[in-house]
């Protein structure tokens, strides 16, 4: 797969349209929202099925538990908001209400990350895969477009357990396809190389197919995984580009701290060291800005993460 | 005015005695837990497990049952004694209590305990998730209704009262709630710690139908319960006016017995006293 051109488009709208071809498939599928439905695109599901749909106002807590309610009582219950007020605000109800009782609630939430924009940093939640890959029995997974939030939502349905979903509010390049395959917790590679590996989530992933032409121009050949399902983490993907490539360079819409990076270093500690780089929100809080721009001035570009494969190619060196 | 037989009276009365005894002892052998709390509770679980829930022992996840759910899970001693006794797992089972690889962990925990319907423990979440329980039975035309026991200490919590508003919001006549108004929570008089009064008012405040019943009374607790399911289109909300510790002299309205065992002379004392109440019965 080469970078673009690619379709701008929105992971909301394929969100909202996934949620109510589910929803006329499956009657035991409700949805609580809180005060950002017609936002995240839940209150179309809301019209279809007005039986199933609870607006419960601006009270995540509440939400979240009312989601593990009905899930103990058999329904697959979709929590939607805003990722800030779905992760942070509501984490220790997350972590007894859902996770501790392994009940059936999908939580999936859009605004994640800087390109949230204008709103500035209090709704740019940068720190929530760190958050929920933290909690025991989670499922962290992080769509990298509009076609992939669409299956994330039918996957997140057949699948029995909690989950956390999160996407952006920013329309995002179309890299997958519909008859792409997806499945939870397999890494995919979507593009072959041997020299370097990136690793990508999110609106990061057409960066590193960018990035990989870059370097190919310049006679590297960069490998490219989507990493989609954050936890559980695809080992033997991530293991096999380690030992195939001998260097990895993550970029995620997160900071560092206990994001992508952080897990997939940890991962290939305990198995194939090789050097990493990171590509991600450095330990700061965001601003206000438009989504470009903050990707821009917080250095999450393709050219970041070409440096990142120089980098770790030329640490590799040293080190042989 | 609903009918009670004396002799229902004298059999709930000789069970609660039975759970308080449980309680005593499973504390004092863990040496930790919240006797306090669960003693305060006690009657009313006893007047809902033995009377009034419909539930399976032999079929725990019965999909019909009424869902009864402890929102102050640090009283789980009272809810693991009212289980065991109602045939849900083996009553020696209850000395495990606290210890490695029980089932009986020290705060409720979700498809581990046969009978249990929710986690419990950090407080305030237990009436949210009736409301869920509540809206899927109401979703499925099932006549199941949800019991929800909350802690005073609980009415500090934001999320309680984002639930009060949800029930109503929802009208759910399905699901009633208990407020264990012992008076008391871990560090003080909850009147002290923050101020709660007008309680009743604030319930109403939240349009939920109220009621006030001293919560060691029989036929207050059997004819609130009758009244709840008389209640259409609001939940009830049963503020229950109870004494901590509520049983055994030395352990009534003290604050020290929220979260401490008895040790070995108070099991002694504690244990003749709800004995001599039984034999009293």
């Amino acid at each position: 797969m080469t970078a673009g051109p690619w379709k701008m488009e929105s992971q909301r709208s394929y969100f909202g349209k996934a949620l109510i071809a589910l929803g006329r498939r499956n009657p035991n599928v409700v949805v609580v929202g809180a005060d950002t439905t017609e936002s995240i695109k839940t209150i179309d599901f809301g019209k279809s099925f007005p039986d199933r749909f609870f607006q419960l106002g601006i009270a995540e807590p509440n939400m979240i538990s009312v989601a593990a309610g009905l899930a103990a009582a058999g329904k697959i219950a979709f929590a939607a908001t805003y990722s800030v007020f779905g992760s942070a605000h509501t984490y220790n109800v997350i972590r007894q209400n859902v996770a501790y009782t392994n009940l059936n609630v999908k939580i999936f939430c859009s605004h994640a990350g800087l390109t949230v924009g204008p709103d500035g940093a209090t709704h740019q939640m940068n720190e929530d895969i760190a958050l929920m890959r933290g909690i025991p029995r989670m499922t962290v997974l992080v769509p990298a477009d509009g076609p992939e939030t669409a299956k994330c939502v039918d996957a997140a349905a057949a699948m029995k357990g909690p989950i956390y979903c999160r996407f952006s509010r920013t329309n995002v390049p179309t890299i997958t396809s519909p008859d792409d395959d997806f499945a939870i917790g397999r890494a995919r590679v979507i593009r072959d190389g041997s020299d370097v590996t990136l690793i990508g989530c999110g609106l990061m992933v057409a960066r590193c197919l960018e990035a990989a032409d870059s370097l190919k121009r310049a006679g590297i050949k960069a490998r490219v995984i989507n990493l989609s399902t954050v936890k559980p983490l695809d080992t033997a993907t991530i293991d096999r580009a380690a030992r195939e490539t001998g260097g990895i360079v993550t970029a995620e819409e997160h900071t560092v701290v206990h994001g992508i990076g952080a897990a997939i270093a940890s991962a290939i500690a305990a198995n194939h060291p090789v050097p990493v780089a990171m590509v991600g929100v450095q330990d700061v809080f965001g601003e206000s800005g438009e989504a470009d721009e903050l990707l821009r001035k917080y250095g999450l570009t393709a050219e970041k993460i070409v440096d990142g494969a120089h980098d770790v190619m030329k640490r590799r060196g040293q080190g042989r | 005015m609903v009918d009670i037989s004396e002799e229902l009276i004298a059999t709930l009365k000789k069970k609660a005695v039975t759970l308080r005894k449980h309680i005593i002892r499973m504390t004092h052998n863990a040496q930790s837990g919240h006797p306090g709390g669960s003693m305060s509770a006690a009657d009313i679980v006893t007047a809902l497990y033995f009377h009034v829930l419909r539930v399976d022992p032999k079929n725990p996840t019965w999909p019909d049952r009424d869902r009864f759910v402890l929102s102050k899970g640090h009283a789980c001693p009272v809810w693991y004694a009212a289980l065991a006794e109602r045939g849900f797992f083996p009553v020696e089972e209850l000395l495990t209590f606290r210890k490695l690889n029980s089932r009986l962990q020290g705060h409720p925990e979700l498809g581990t305990t046969p009978g249990v319907e929710n986690a419990a423990g950090a407080e305030g979440q237990g009436l949210s998730f009736s409301v869920g329980l509540a809206l899927a039975a109401r979703m499925d035309h099932k006549p199941w209704r949800v019991y929800c026991i909350l802690g005073d200490g609980e009415q500090d919590v934001g999320q309680t009262w984002e639930a009060a508003m949800a029930s109503s919001k929802y009208g759910l006549d399905n699901l009633t709630a208990f407020i264990d108004r012992n008076g008391i929570q871990q560090e003080g008089r909850t009147e002290d710690i923050m101020p709660l009064e007008p309680l009743a008012e604030k319930w109403e405040a939240f349009n939920w139908h109220v009621l006030t019943i001293d919560g060691h009374d029989f036929r207050q607790i059997l004819a609130a319960i009758e009244e709840a399911h008389r209640t259409k289109g609001r939940p009830t909300a049963v503020i229950s006016r109870t004494v901590k510790g509520k049983g055994v002299s030395f352990m009534e309205n003290k604050i020290k017995y929220h979260g401490a065992a008895t040790s070995d002379d108070e099991l002694k004392l504690a244990l003749a006293e709800l004995e001599a109440q039984e034999a009293a019965i």
